[in-house]
């Protein structure tokens, strides 16, 4: 390690053993505004309570500003402040750096505070990319950046995104008489992204609110890892995916049973699959086809068998032919594209 | 790379003179009021004073978390957050990199966020031009930023430790913004007198955020939502501040006199061969330089002339600068900026003088505007002596046209 990266101890915030062991203070409560059903919520609820109170939040405009944080009616029990919408880089690297330097003065107590910044996709896959990435080569400061991904601008009215799926029906994206599908571009690979292109991130994490112990695990190893850290976490979205608001959770688990959202986390290089993303890498589960997760969203109601089964190859392209199944697209061998 | 010519002792009791740029000087304020959290990213003319300050902590002067930024935006929104966390911070820019950071910029006054930044006023593209022109600290003037011009070295050094004062002071927090034109102030040497840190320990207090302090014996939430229920009153806010601002201001320089023994009279604006003057010109920024020189050879001409020097352009010293004006013939305002469809036409300073002398002034003298030295084009002693003259034609009677271009190419 070179004398000039100058590391500060960081909180040690040990995995939750179960459910059962998971603290009852909340540091998200009562008060936001969001939809019945808001994954993104969740997310938010589930991280302040994995942070503990020793922690500052910055939040980019989005859902989790707007819907989120109305004054006089915060939810939050630890300190908040919101940042501009491609700022969660600059925001967590700014909070960071300036307790850094009032602590080595003796202007404030020497201590580890959690330092986090959220943004929403659009926030992080489109506006925010340059900043997060440029907060991702920092060794020296300890922060966590959270995408929340509901797939949409969903707070303007629900607009394409960085992250938005392939062929998705949003307001930018209305299918019509000539077009059936006016978004097809893929999702960006948040999580990846962050990993292969900034070595001195030493963790990152996919995770799901489908899935809460591990999402809390996941920010508790990366709030303590020491460094910049980040976790891409998929919010399913009743407003902007157009479902019934029962079906969150179960939307949130159909997009790692199909196979189209890998739970896994990177720690140190060491890449560490979860549940059924797992059991579908070793060949043990059988991924359900993408039809019984597309289906259950107004948003892909447009589809035709055509639509779904090249959703269906691309998913299946991810795990049959990718380098690493599911997470990075090198691939053994130069082959030629079939023609579609 | 230039290091800085003559190294602050921190122990030695007085002043020490050095030869320094104008960017040098203000690097030398900001290891002086050890800032904590600089941020830099290239752009010329400004970005000389981020190299004097990566030179201080490589050679371990000057303690502070600097970071290389992506981007302007960037640049600005890290001190912002380093400044809610209660860090003293600096930062800057030039051009189109200030309006990069646009969004940034504006978002920091209404936080109630004392950055103070260094503007190195460049022409905005296109076409390309690394000169200077006003233009880009002036895109800030309606925001709630403190804005002023300095016009040497030693001016800039000073007024980086009173921007820091009076920025941080619990009654205005407000971030202020010191404009050294490019390559005229930014990279031209002068004679500096250097304070000693006992001295600006004196006059600069620690940055206390207090009950706005982001940290986790704080439990607040900065910024929420307030929508059309409370925007208004928290826009009041910010106006409120800038009817405190002229009296905050006044005490510091009071203060800064008291402690560093220096003069600068009139903190808002500088007067010069104006007791008898008949017309005077008034401008911002090093076109001080020419214009006192020409104003000199004229006077040798009999010529009855004076120049005003704007410095505080936020706050607007609007009714003290109307007395001051109204008892001249006529006045010459001298732009080194554009507003383009402007009432008159004219540049930004010429617009807001005339709105001052509207309601502040007993007369009715013609305010001509001059539109000169864009670009980094040279103010020449010629040039003032046309406006001047013109200006004198203006308080015979004989009309004028209100917004002239001068010393532009046939």
């Amino acid at each position: 390690m070179s004398t000039f990266v100058e590391e500060k101890p960081t909180q040690k915030l040990e995995s939750f053993k179960g459910v059962k062991k998971v603290p009852h203070e909340e540091y998200y409560t009562s008060g936001h505004r969001t939809c019945q059903g808001c994954e993104s919520a969740q997310i938010m609820k589930l991280m302040a309570k994995a942070a503990g109170p020793r922690t500052i939040v910055l939040g980019s405009t989005g859902c989790m500003y707007v819907a989120n944080t109305s004054y006089y009616a915060t939810p939050w029990g630890v300190p908040w402040m919101h940042t501009q919408l491609g700022s969660s880089g600059s925001a967590a690297l700014g909070a960071a750096a300036a307790f850094r330097a009032q602590m080595r003065k003796g202007a404030m107590k020497d201590e580890p505070i959690n330092v986090i910044a959220f943004c929403g996709d659009g926030g992080g896959a489109d506006m925010g990319l340059g900043a997060i990435s440029a907060t991702m080569t920092h060794p020296d400061y300890n922060l966590l950046i959270l995408m929340y991904d509901n797939e949409s601008y969903a707070n303007t009215d629900i607009q394409i995104s960085g992250t938005s799926p392939y062929g998705v029906n949003t307001s930018f994206s209305t299918p019509g008489k000539v077009k059936r599908i006016m978004h097809h571009r893929w999702k960006k690979n948040m999580a990846p992204l962050m990993l292969v292109g900034h070595p001195t991130c030493k963790y990152v994490g996919a995770i799901s609110t489908s899935y809460p112990l591990q999402a809390m695990n996941s920010v508790r190893k990366a709030l303590s890892i020491g460094g910049p850290t980040f976790i891409h976490c998929l919010n399913p979205c009743p407003k902007g995916w157009d479902f019934d608001p029962v079906l969150s959770f179960e939307l949130g688990e159909l997009a790692v049973n199909t196979g189209i959202w890998p739970l896994y986390e990177v720690e140190n290089g060491v890449l560490k699959l979860y549940g059924k993303t797992e059991k579908i890498a070793n060949g043990q589960f059988k991924r359900l086809p993408v039809r019984d997760y597309l289906l259950k969203q107004g948003r892909f109601a447009h589809f035709i068998d055509e639509d779904i089964e090249y959703f269906q190859s691309k998913i299946d392209e991810m795990w049959n032919k990718w380098l690493v199944p599911g997470i990075i697209p090198l691939r053994r061998e130069i082959e030629a594209d079939e023609p579609r | 790379m230039a290091t800085i010519a003559l190294p602050v002792e921190e122990k030695k009791k007085y002043e020490q003179e050095a030869l320094i740029t104008g960017a040098e000087a203000i690097a030398v304020a900001c290891k002086l009021a050890n800032v904590d959290v600089v941020t830099a990213y290239p752009i010329r003319p400004y970005d000389t004073v981020m190299q004097y300050i990566s030179q201080l902590k490589a050679d371990g002067e000057m303690d502070c978390e600097y970071i290389v930024a992506e981007g302007e935006h960037s640049q600005f929104e890290i001190v912002k957050h380093a400044s809610v966390c209660g860090a003293r911070v600096f930062c800057g820019s030039s051009g189109v990199g200030w309006m990069y950071a646009m969004e940034a910029l504006t978002v920091t006054p209404a936080l109630r966020v004392p950055m103070v930044a260094m503007v190195g006023n460049r022409a905005l593209d296109d076409p390309g031009a690394f000169g200077v022109e006003h233009n880009d600290a002036l895109a800030v003037r309606d925001l709630g930023w403190l804005l002023n011009w300095v016009d040497s070295a030693q001016e800039a050094l000073d007024t980086a430790l009173i921007a820091y004062r009076v920025a941080e002071d619990p009654r205005m927090f407000v971030p202020c913004a010191i404009s050294c034109d490019g390559a005229f102030l930014t990279h031209s040497q002068a004679l500096v007198n250097i304070p000693t840190q006992e001295q600006v320990k004196q006059f600069l207090p620690p940055y206390k955020r207090g009950d706005l302090l982001l940290h986790p014996d704080n439990v607040i939430s900065v910024a929420p939502q307030v929508n059309e229920d409370w925007v208004m009153e928290v826009r009041r806010q910010n106006y409120e501040v800038t009817e405190r601002a002229c009296g905050v201001i006044r005490e510091v320089y009071a203060d800064f006199e008291r402690i560093f023994g220096r003069k600068y009279g009139n903190p808002f604006f500088e007067e010069y061969m104006t007791e008898d003057a008949e017309v005077v010109l008034l401008g911002m920024g090093t076109l001080s330089t020419p214009t006192r020189v020409a104003i000199r050879k004229m006077r040798e001409q009999g010529k009855k002339v004076g120049f005003v020097r704007l410095r505080w352009f936020r706050p607007f010293a609007g009714v003290e600068l109307a007395k001051c004006l109204e008892r001249f013939k006529a006045i010459g305002v001298i732009d080194r900026d554009f507003s383009f469809g402007s009432p008159n036409l004219s540049g930004v300073v010429a617009t807001e003088v005339r709105s001052a002398m509207y309601t502040g002034a007993a007369t009715r003298p013609p305010v001509l505007g001059f539109i000169c030295g864009l670009g980094g084009r040279e103010v020449l002693v010629q040039d003032v002596e046309h406006m001047t003259d013109i200006t004198f034609e203006a308080a015979k009677g004989k009309a004028q046209p209100l917004t002239q271009w001068i010393g532009l190419r046939g």
